[in-house]
């Protein structure tokens, strides 16, 4: 497919573990195996898991932060590999991330003008002084922080965590990106302001035609602001469709955990608790499908094999044996 | 019936620039054996409220006014906030409990999980022989869930999930009559949570406790809730079953919580939210602290301040309802 902005193909990372192993040897952390994930242009994507399921990782691997294990990038088609120099620089004016902890992601020390002013001069955006000010202050305009000349001067402890998240909005916008990678842009904003950050990530995919990846443990704003969700478990995905048929009708019986064990004031009579147990251990993650010790479907095969992609038709997919051989 | 009764209670951050009044005039009844979910934004003044009861305060906070009223199970009422440092040390843990939202910094890293339970049993039923502290610390531990040999772990052996049970099992230790619960899921997946919120329903129905359960995620207060408090800018401003609160809330904020989440079921329903930021408790909007975001607001209600009122279903604080019943 080659209308993807940024693609991961089989991407895997390994890290090592400080310690752990047996005789003082150092096992591989096993974040990521064999993901494979498409962004289009003006498209939200979704990538929804609990933490530590390598949602983050993947992320960062997409941004080239660091190298995979082995797996590729593509950048409009084209593989890059550009971990350093002006590679690096280049993909990183084409590719943007956006963090959690909007208090940890900007300078104490520098305005909100600096911020921004300094990807500009950067990635050679600016010609001028008056440019850079016109600039910055249109910036300030998109991500909705008005009156721009009252908050081009602040300091970032003069504002609020959801203007914090829309000034590194901006910042992350002044290179003029193609994709953005947002990595649980609101789970540390109120809930009164989740909205707003939201929708405003949203319009800009929307206008701008930014190809944008969200990435939550949320799924029910997944629901609400992506065009389609893929679910992760353990380092793996394990499932991936049109954000409405996922959310209504999931196949893989994790993705329908995830949504019974949301919080729904809707809901009637409180669901089945049964004490699953805990995410594995990505240093040695179970045998075969990597939900099996805790799904309720478990057959023979599943701790025996890896699950291959199922197709269920309109471009959703999914690794299950239950699916792969309904009975 | 009332466990707990909250009057007029102020607390106050004194700062060099003046007072901040972090809780404001706060009163709340905490009836036996129910979960009462308190509600609201950072800064709203849900954990000052939780620690000024369980006298948990540091300068420079400080309690400038009203009172807190322990009822016993045998026994006359007590004014929580006139205990002595003795008597603070007998009613903290055998009748009040608190089980903090990072259970991380909540257990003592280099003591064993058995070890900390075993230190509750010890400081507080002195009389109680090893053995049967031993056994009573299996049967927490059973009880929330942990199995018996890893008493003797240590906090960062255990996972997120696990190290949230031992502290509510410690919490349990002495059968208290009121849990306070201060964001005790919040670090969890959604999974995990399930579970533990399972747990405190059953916990709870077994031992009969009264839980507070402090949570800025409004959804999950409306499943496990008998009534619920939403607090805005260090005030109450409505309260209501949970129940009552879902179907028809009456102030204009409770609404813009509830429509600020997105819905896993039925239609997609338009997303609200609230416009606006969380006000500075340093520089209050005159009248309704809430008026400045609120969508229905009317000229009176930047001046004067609404009290908190007996509505049709719980009571509320908004201008709207003084006079012209419930809000729609």
């Amino acid at each position: 497919m080659s209308d993807f902005v940024l693609e991961g193909r089989d991407l895997t990372k390994h890290f090592t573990a400080a310690r752990g192993g047996r005789w003082g040897r150092r096992p591989p952390v096993r974040a990521v195996d064999d993901v494979s994930l498409g962004l289009r242009a003006g498209t939200v994507t979704a990538l929804v898991g609990e933490s530590g399921c390598g949602k983050s990782t993947v992320a960062r691997l997409l941004a080239q932060v660091y190298p995979a294990t082995s797996g590729e990038v593509l950048l409009h088609g084209e593989p890059v590999k550009a971990h350093r120099g002006a590679a690096f620089r280049a993909y990183r004016r084409q590719v943007q991330l956006i963090f959690q902890d909007p208090f940890a992601s900007l300078n104490p020390f520098h305005r909100v003008r600096y911020h921004l002013a300094r990807p500009l001069r950067i990635h050679g955006h600016v010609r001028s002084d008056a440019d850079e000010q016109e600039q910055v202050a249109e910036l300030l305009e998109r991500v909705s922080l008005t009156p721009v000349e009252q908050f081009m001067d602040k300091m970032p402890h003069e504002l609020s965590g959801g203007q914090r998240q829309r000034v590194a909005i901006a910042r992350a916008l002044a290179v003029q990106p193609v994709a953005l990678i947002a990595d649980e842009p609101v789970s540390m904003l109120d809930v009164s302001i989740r909205l707003g950050v939201l929708r405003l990530l949203e319009k800009l995919a929307d206008e701008s035609g930014l190809a944008l990846l969200y990435i939550t443990h949320d799924i029910a704003s997944a629901r609400y602001f992506a065009q389609d969700i893929t679910v992760m478990y353990a380092g793996r995905l394990i499932e991936s469709g049109e954000a409405e048929a996922l959310t209504q009708s999931p196949a893989h019986p994790y993705t329908r955990l995830l949504l019974e064990s949301a919080p729904d004031p809707d809901r009637v009579t409180a669901p089945e608790t049964v004490r699953l147990g805990e995410p594995p251990s990505l240093i040695d993650p179970p045998s075969g499908c990597r939900f099996h010790p805790r799904c309720p479907l478990v057959m023979p095969v599943c701790s025996e094999r890896v699950p291959e992609r199922t197709s269920l038709g309109e471009g959703r997919w999914t690794h299950c044996w239950a699916a792969a051989h309904p009975s | 019936m009332n466990v707990l009764e909250i009057r007029d209670l102020s607390v106050d951050y004194l700062s060099g620039s003046g007072a901040v009044h972090a809780v404001a005039d706060v009163s709340l009844d905490l009836r036996r054996g129910e979960i009462l979910g308190l509600a609201g934004e950072s800064g709203s003044g849900k954990s000052t409220l939780a620690n000024a009861v369980a006298r948990l305060l540091r300068p420079p906070a400080a309690i400038t006014g009203g009172s807190v009223v322990h009822h016993r199970r045998d026994g006359g009422p007590v004014d929580v906030l006139k205990l002595g440092r003795k008597e603070l040390r007998a009613f903290r843990w055998k009748e009040l409990a608190v089980v903090f939202q990072s259970a991380m910094n909540a257990l003592n890293p280099v003591s064993t999980v058995g070890a900390q339970i075993d230190d509750v049993l010890r400081v507080h039923a002195p009389d109680m022989p090893r053995k049967e502290r031993t056994e009573r610390t299996v049967e927490l531990l059973q009880r929330v869930g942990i199995s018996a040999d890893r008493r003797r772990g240590y906090p960062h052996e255990l996972s997120g999930g696990m190290r949230q049970r031992a502290a509510i099992a410690i919490a349990l230790a002495l059968n208290p009559e009121i849990i306070i619960m201060d964001e005790p899921t919040t670090a969890l997946d959604v999974v995990v949570q399930r579970e533990i919120l399972h747990e405190i329903k059953a916990l709870r129905q077994e031992y009969g406790f009264a839980v507070v359960f402090i949570t800025h995620d409004l959804s999950l207060l409306m499943e496990i809730s008998d009534r619920i408090a939403i607090m805005y800018a260090g005030r109450v401003v409505e309260t209501g079953s949970a129940k009552a609160l879902h179907r028809s809330p009456s102030h204009p904020y409770t609404l813009g919580l509830l429509r600020s989440f997105p819905r896993l079921h039925g239609p997609r329903e338009e997303l609200l939210g609230i416009p606006g930021t969380p006000p500075d408790l340093r520089s209050l909007p005159s009248g309704c602290a809430f008026h400045p975001r609120c969508r229905f607001a009317v000229e009176e209600c930047s001046a004067r301040r609404p009290a908190l009122l007996p509505g049709v279903e719980g009571q509320v604080a908004c201008l709207l309802n003084d006079d012209k019943g419930v809000l729609r």
